[in-house]
Parts: structure tokens; sequence; C-alpha cells
């Protein structure tokens, strides 16, 4: 790997990749988006509804940051509300439902920091999230795309089968943020990145994803054919499994299982 | 500096303005200064009172005296205590940093827990350690709090528990956040057992712990003037350049707005858990 860790966090912010709505448009046919949480609003950075993948019909979720500036401040950046994650349980549980497989595609650098994100509980709409997606009985697949930004990047992936985009990065902190935290100097984000282990192929060493997927062709046709057919041959898969829950539970368990250490009783 | 300050009574408490019993004039008896009332009290006062003050200031507390405070004497069987924290990503500095942590705060670990009884009703407990690390949530803390409820499931057991924490334990990276899906998958098959999840928020509870296994109990509790909430304040304040309200993050707060279902001070908290346990243990017997 030629590049540093840092130079993988711009590249996965960089705003010319394919975005979460590239990736459904191009992969899936006939989208149809469905909006709302059914509580409060609808939130624009949190994209979802029904496609086919082949002539499976799939729920899909997307975080969008958007191209333009235009795009982007409309898209809120990519970061989620409270509302965005209550959509999306919404749609996977409608999913569970109906017997459709989940796909969610994750782009964030977190979910967002502002005082109504708090006042309508974002802690606890993420929470909820992780706590239902665990005992989903229909497959899901999470694909992160660019930045995976902490618990507002897991909160929709708490899935059977994770899979990283080549030059996107997963992260319990932006560098900048942990660099500043921890050594009072956002100027040392560049180590920062380096020891938070945060590129596609560290997050496969630990056993947190499944899968890197190439970038080669990327936001070309190619490159959409080839994530539709992984997708297709690994829902097959999973569509087959009885112990689809026991396996997502198993998956998250060990994690953190071997990094503390347990002593002799 | 008033040469003779020493003299006159350094505050209302001294001079039994707002308390009932006498105040001992017990001279170089250390004393701590509220943040709130700005009085000094002396530490044993501070310490017969659960550490709070008369004005209602709740301090921070060590996990071990809550646990005191909360169960039924001698009730308290510590579990998982071979669970330990080691350095998954090799981030350096944190293996020193573990190390002098763990001497200064005397514990293993940012969570202890076990099984306990309160008002005689048997538990499993929780309870978050804000002298180490301030609770942040690491592999150790994931693994201890899911065994904890898998355990609760095998003896179908409620669980009680206390959070208190920064966050997610950033030297841990991927895998610390790995813990936030781990234990809400734990909390999840306990709630789906159809056992009782009791969650006290103290001061502060924040980030990857408030979005999980904190916000995930079938009731939840705050502690006075406790912060509770997901971004911290300074990180709000700085993405959206705008002063934040007044009381916000408080649990005062988070209650106004519908995520806790009530505000218990320390002096009322073991009686209520316990009357609670009691309500979720009976059988309807007609």
């Amino acid at each position: 790997m030629s590049e540093s860790a840092y130079d993988r966090v711009r590249l996965a912010r960089d705003c010319k990749r394919p975005t979460g709505l590239d990736y459904v448009k191009n992969i899936f046919r006939g989208f149809i988006e469905l909006h709302g949480d059914r509580r409060f609003a609808d939130d624009p950075a949190v994209v979802g509804g029904i496609a086919m993948l082949g002539r499976t019909p799939v729920t899909v979720i997307a975080i969008e940051k958007g191209h333009t500036a235009k795009e982007r401040s409309q898209r809120n950046f990519g970061a989620p509300l409270p509302e965005g994650y209550r959509k999306a349980l919404r749609l996977m549980k409608q999913a569970e439902k109906f017997g459709r497989p989940v796909i969610s595609f994750i782009d964030t650098s977190g979910a967002y920091c502002g005082v109504g994100a708090e006042e309508r509980g974002q802690g606890q709409a993420i929470a909820e999230s992780l706590m239902e997606m665990s005992t989903l009985c229909v497959p899901v697949i999470s694909i992160l795309i660019g930045e995976g930004g902490s618990g507002g990047a897991l909160a929709l992936a708490v899935a059977d089968r994770v899979w990283m985009l080549q030059n996107a990065v997963y992260s319990v902190i932006s560098p900048e943020g942990c660099a500043s935290i921890l050594w009072k100097d956002p100027g040392k984000a560049e180590a920062a990145a380096k020891s938070l282990r945060l590129t596609a192929e560290d997050a496969k060493s630990l056993g947190v994803i499944e899968r890197i997927l190439s970038e080669k062709d990327i936001g070309r046709k190619e490159f959409y054919d080839r994530i539709r057919a992984l997708l297709s041959e690994e829902l097959a898969v999973l569509l087959q499994d009885m112990e689809l829950t026991q396996k997502r539970y198993d998956r998250f368990r060990r994690l953190g299982s071997e990094a503390s250490v347990k002593e002799e009783a | 500096m008033e040469l003779l300050s020493f003299l006159k009574p350094k505050n209302q408490l001294e001079e039994g303005g707002r308390c009932s019993a006498p105040v001992q004039q017990d001279d170089g008896e250390p004393e701590k200064k509220c943040p709130n009332c700005r009085k000094e009290i002396p530490l044993s006062r501070l310490w017969a009172n659960n550490l709070v003050c008369g004005c209602g200031y709740h301090f921070r507390m060590k996990a071990r005296q809550r646990i005191q405070m909360i169960v039924d004497e001698n009730s308290f069987i510590e579990l998982f205590t071979d669970i330990k924290s080691s350095n998954p990503l090799g981030f350096p500095g944190y293996k020193e940093k573990l190390d002098t942590v763990k001497v200064a705060s005397g514990e293993d670990e940012a969570v202890i827990l076990g099984v306990a009884s309160i008002k005689r009703m048997r538990c499993c407990i929780f309870v978050m350690e804000p002298y180490f690390m301030m609770g942040s949530m690491g592999s150790a803390v994931g693994e201890k709090v899911a065994s904890l409820f898998e355990y609760a499931i095998s003896r179908r057991l409620p669980v009680i528990g206390f959070t208190v924490s920064g966050g997610a334990r950033m030297q841990e990276g991927l895998i610390s956040l790995m813990q936030m899906a781990k234990t809400s998958a734990a909390v999840k098959r306990h709630s789906d057992a159809g056992l009782l999840y009791i969650a006290v928020l103290t001061d502060p509870t924040l980030g990857g712990v408030t979005a999980s296994f904190a916000m995930e109990a079938d009731i939840i509790l705050a502690e006075p003037g406790a912060t509770v909430g997901f971004a911290g304040a300074r990180v709000i304040e700085q993405t959206t350049r705008k002063s934040l309200p007044d009381g916000f993050q408080k649990s005062e707060f988070v209650l106004e707005h519908g995520f806790v279902d009530s505000i218990v001070p320390r002096s009322g908290q073991r009686r209520l858990i316990g009357e609670l346990l009691r309500l979720h243990n009976g059988r309807a017997e007609i």
C-alpha cells in the first residue's frame, strides 16, 4: 500500500467519489424511494426504499452526501439526524415483515452533532437501531463506500456481511478529533489516522469486515456490475441460512473478545 | 488573601446555617468545595451523605462506593474479573496509560459488575467507574457488559446498570466501536427473554455508551444534574457555532425531551430500584 492512512481518509472524503444514491441507481432497478420516520420528519441525509436486485426485491438504505455544494448542503453533508436512523429502522422492520433482504450503503463523517439532534435523542435513535438490527430476521449486507464515521455509521451496519471499498475508512473517531483530544493538536491527524487503523485492510485484519471491494473502474458500469454480482451471490447464500440471527450475534460477539485479556481463573 | 480569614466561618455549613446538626469544628479535616453552591463541605459529611452536597449537587462516585450504597450489605459477588483490556491496535502510549490508571483508580477496568441483591431481590448489577479513563468503553468493558447480560439470561435475572462514560475508548479504535453493537445485541437478547433492565444514567453519560446500552433499558433513570447526551457540548458548539441553551444535556433537559423515565437523587435510588424489582418479580395470581 503506497498511500498513508491519512491519504485514505482524504480519498474517502473526496466529493468526486460516487455517493450512496449513485450506488442505488446503478446497482438496482426500479428504485422506489420511501420517505419519513413517521414520527417527526424526513431526513435527506438518509435515503431509503425498495428496489430490485436482479429478480429479488430488496430494501435499500443509503447515506447520501451529495456531489455539488448545493446538494451537499441539502443533504446536510451526509450527517444523519435521529429521524434518519428512525426512517432506516422503519424501513428495515418493513423489510423484515415482507421477507426482503436489506442492503445499506454507508458514507458519513458521523451522526449530526447539533442541539436539535440531541433534543430528539440522537443517542437513543442509534442505540435502538443497533439493538433491532441485531435480531432482524432477513439478510443484511452493509457496504462502507466512503467515510465510516463512528456510531453514526455502525448504526446502519449491524449486518451479516460488512464490506468496504478499497479506499473507504471506518473509525471510532475522526483522526482530527482523536488528535485534538489525545494530543491537543488537530495537526497530528496524520499520526492519529495511522494509529487508529481505519483503512479497509486494517478493518479486515481486525475481523470487522469480510471483504474489500476493488475500486477499479470506480463509477463506471463495470464497477457497479461487479458489486451487483457480488451482492446477488452473497444474498443467495444468506437466504439459505437458517441460523442467520445467531450467526450475526456471534459475528459481533467475538469482536474484542480476544482483545480483552482473559486470565486463568 | 485575608490573613485572618481562618477565624471566620468559611460558609453557611460551618455557621450551622443550612444544616440541622451542629457542625463539628474538627480542625484540619479535609474539605471539598461544592461546584454548585460553592460551600466547603467536610469530607466525612460528604461521604456520610453518599457524596451529595446539602444543596443537592451530586459529586462523582467511585463504582465500589456506589455498589455499597445500592445493594444489600455483603450481597455483591463480583463476576468476570478476569476480563481486562489489552492494547489490540498497539496504540501508542495506551499500555502506559492503562498501567497508570490501574494504579491511580485501584481498578482493572472501567466497569465493575456481578450479582447482588437489592432489598432482598436478586439481580445482576454493573457500575461504571468514572476514575478509570472516565468510564470509556473499550473491548474489556464491552466484553464484561455483554457477558453479564448473557449470565443474566441464563439465570433469568434482571440487570441494574449505572452508566458513566465519556464514550468509546478511542485507543482501541474499531474494536471499541464494535462493543456498541456487541452490548446492544446482548441487551436485546435479555429483553427478548422477557427480563427487566433498569439503567441509571450518572454524570456524564455520553457518546458510544449513550448510543448503546445506556438508552436501551426498559426503565431509564438519571441522577439530578447529570450530563447525558450523544455528542459532547464543545463539539456541538464548534460544529454549529451557536451558544447552547441553558441546562443543555442535563438530565432535566433529557427528561423534558422524553428520553428518561425519572430523575432520582441518590437518597431515593435504592428504595425505588428495590420497588421496581419487586413489581417485575411478582406474578399475577387471580
